[in-house]
């Protein structure tokens, strides 16, 4: 049973990580591996795209605040997108949207990791 | 009379044994999802129901069982005409429930380690949370939620 998967492609220097299926605390490890990976490749401008999630635990949650305060330290982020409403939810009844900058498409979030990498921006 | 009484009982109850391993949950929330959807619950309780069950089960396998993996997790489900009932039992360790804060995101940040996001969760998606344990012996959660019965 294909229960979660990931998969990393290479916009620029923005990493997007694509989730696909079931995100719980038997599956989050796959995710955290991810993470680990581009942070040892000092990759940090990080976009996770959940358009094929279809479920998280506060498991799954976990990882992605494991991981933000290095990445920031850092310069980088981890923006999220294209979250089904039920996602959504979970993640805004935990207060995450306060942390976290959530877009609707992927192309949104990598275009402001570039509007904010120009000369000059901050 | 008594028999029809029991073939009742016998259909507004389920159970699922499981080893206390991550790879379970999956079954576990399979098991809920198609007794639930069976008495006709709307897909909106049927994920809460779902996803508390799992963060219950989650907290059992890391916390209570250590992340042993031989524990036994023992779920019932029962119905009846206004609520559904979970009982989720283990023989882990006991803990104490109100000595879980709730969340606060901004410390997570700041430690990158959550804790209590599942029993807030459970809190939150279920009407009624409860713990009952008699240390060594076993521990024992019970959720219950009020349901809306979709005409059939």
């Amino acid at each position: 049973m294909a229960e979660f998967s990931t998969s990393i492609v290479n916009k620029g220097d923005v990493s997007v990580i694509n989730l696909s299926g079931y995100l719980d605390a038997h599956t989050a490890p796959t995710l955290e591996n991810n993470f680990t990976d581009l942070i040892d490749q000092n990759k940090f401008k990080i976009v996770v795209n959940f358009n094929e999630l279809a479920y998280i635990s506060s498991a799954g949650l976990g990882v992605f605040m494991a991981y933000i305060e290095n990445i920031r330290n850092n310069n980088g982020d981890i923006k999220l997108t294209n979250m089904n409403e039920k996602v959504f939810n979970i993640f805004d009844l935990l207060g995450f949207p306060l942390l976290y900058e959530i877009f609707k498409t992927e192309e949104e979030a990598v275009i402001k990791y570039n509007e904010s990498s120009g000369v000059g921006s901050k | 009379m008594r028999v029809a009484e029991l073939a009742a009982n016998k259909k507004n109850i389920s159970e699922l044994i499981v080893k206390s391993r991550t790879e379970n949950l999956s079954l576990i929330r399979d098991f809920i999802s198609n007794k639930a959807s069976a008495k006709g619950l709307s897909k909106e309780d049927i994920e809460n129901i779902m996803l508390s069950v799992d963060e219950a089960c989650t907290n059992i396998i890391k916390h209570a069982y250590d992340s042993y993996p031989d524990g036994e997790i023992v779920i019932n489900l029962e119905f009846n005409s206004e609520k559904i009932l979970i009982t989720i039992i283990d023989q882990g360790i006991t803990f104490n429930p109100d000595s879980v804060p709730d969340p606060d995101l901004q410390k997570y940040y700041r430690n990158g380690r959550v804790g209590g996001l599942g029993m807030y969760l459970m809190k939150t998606l279920m009407d009624d949370v409860k713990y009952i344990s008699v240390p060594g012996e076993y521990n024992k959660v019970l959720l219950s939620k009020k349901i809306n019965v979709a005409h059939k």
